[in-house]
């Protein structure tokens, strides 16, 4: 297993992109689609990646759920801001939050939720203290965004990446 | 109004609302005040005419602007990436 | 078949679905120009990047599906690499900003936070 496919997820991605872009699949391209699938992760051996460990999917389920719920009420929020119908003062700042989340990919994962969801741009981490400084839109005082970062991001993305 | 009547106008509207959606960007582009506004103003560019391209290829009817969309997505990404960092160390390349 | 064939459903569904994603990304483009500080201007192109991507992207598959009569889905991959790449622009753009203006000391700079 690991001396064929030493990036199974990778060589499924691979796969899946080949055949996306040569539909419709014909038995030529799914050889070749398979054959890219085995050759090109190879190439990656030299890069030496960490080896990416899923654990707990029906937490990853859930959280793609939340992800694209939040993603869909924040970018209504954010018109809503921008077309000045938020009614009451608004204001914008700096949150600084101490994360525990270490794995690098789990990482890249929260930037791309953050900034997938508008409203929250991930500003600076810092890798010994854990702290990341995130510029929010509209915030509403308080450790609001603070647990919402580690509640609903953070903890499921723990899970799964141990 | 035929179903043609429909995708040609409905689709044309949305271009024009994309293309108005660049002329902003660009107008952010020109004005500033600062290069990371500029810079901004040039991302917003890119995205929006990357999605101005797809809707003329659903105009048009025709898978060939797949390539062309997805290749100024990918410049307009570079080009991003490029001034950002200039902007942090005035150097391009180090 | 072509365009013309299309049940009307179809195409108004399509329509609608780019007209709305349209609309985000131009609301996106108007926050560019409405919102008063630079860190408030970077929220605003997210908009495009992502809700108003999205509609139009699965416009374009619905109706690249319905013309070639099979399930095209090579538009997803514009929407899996602006996905990708998109915190990385705005990530190094927000970083150039935050080290421009505490170096020129500029009110509204964010606050230091070691040298991370």
């Amino acid at each position: 297993m690991s001396r064929i496919l030493p990036h199974p997820l990778l060589s499924a991605g691979l796969g899946l992109t080949w055949l996306l872009l040569n539909a419709p699949p014909t038995p030529g391209n799914v050889l070749l689609a398979i054959l890219v699938a085995l050759i090109v992760p190879t190439v990656m051996r030299a890069l030496r990646p960490r080896p990416v460990r899923v654990r707990a999917p029906g937490t990853l389920a859930r959280l793609i759920v939340i992800v694209l719920y939040d993603m869909v009420r924040s970018n209504i929020d954010v018109a809503r801001i921008i077309l000045g119908l938020r009614r009451g003062e608004r204001r914008t700042g700096f949150v600084s939050i101490p994360l525990d989340l270490r794995e690098p990919l789990g990482l890249a994962i929260l930037s791309i939720i953050l900034t997938g969801t508008p409203g929250t741009l991930w500003v600076q981490y810092d890798s010994d203290t854990g702290r990341l400084l995130l510029h929010v839109l509209d915030d509403t005082g308080g450790d609001k965004w603070v647990r919402r970062v580690k509640d609903r991001y953070e903890r499921p993305l723990m899970e799964i990446f141990p | 109004m035929s179903t043609a009547a429909v995708l040609d106008w409905g689709l044309g509207l949305a271009q024009g609302m994309l293309v108005l959606a660049m002329a902003l960007a660009t107008w952010r582009m020109l004005r500033g005040p600062r290069a990371q506004d500029r810079i901004l103003g040039l991302d917003t560019l890119y995205l929006n005419g990357m999605l101005a391209i797809v809707v003329h290829g659903m105009r048009t009817g025709s898978g060939l602007y797949f390539e062309a969309a997805l290749i100024l997505g990918m410049i307009g990404f570079t080009a991003t990436v490029a001034l950002a960092k200039f902007l942090m160390q005035g150097e391009v390349i180090q | 078949m072509n365009a013309a064939a299309l049940p009307a459903w179809a195409a108004w569904l399509v329509v609608a679905l780019a007209l709305a994603g349209a609309s985000v990304s131009l609301t996106g483009a108007l926050g560019l120009i409405r919102l008063r500080s630079f860190y408030e201007r970077v929220h605003a192109p997210t908009l495009g990047a992502t809700l108003g991507m999205a509609l139009i992207l699965s416009g374009s598959m619905l109706l690249l599906s319905m013309i070639e009569g099979r399930l095209v889905l090579r538009d997803g991959l514009i929407g899996i690499f602006l996905t990708v790449t998109t915190p990385v622009t705005l990530l190094l753009l927000a970083r150039a900003a935050a080290y421009r203006d505490r170096h020129e000391g500029q009110a509204g700079a964010p606050p230091e936070m070691g040298d991370g």
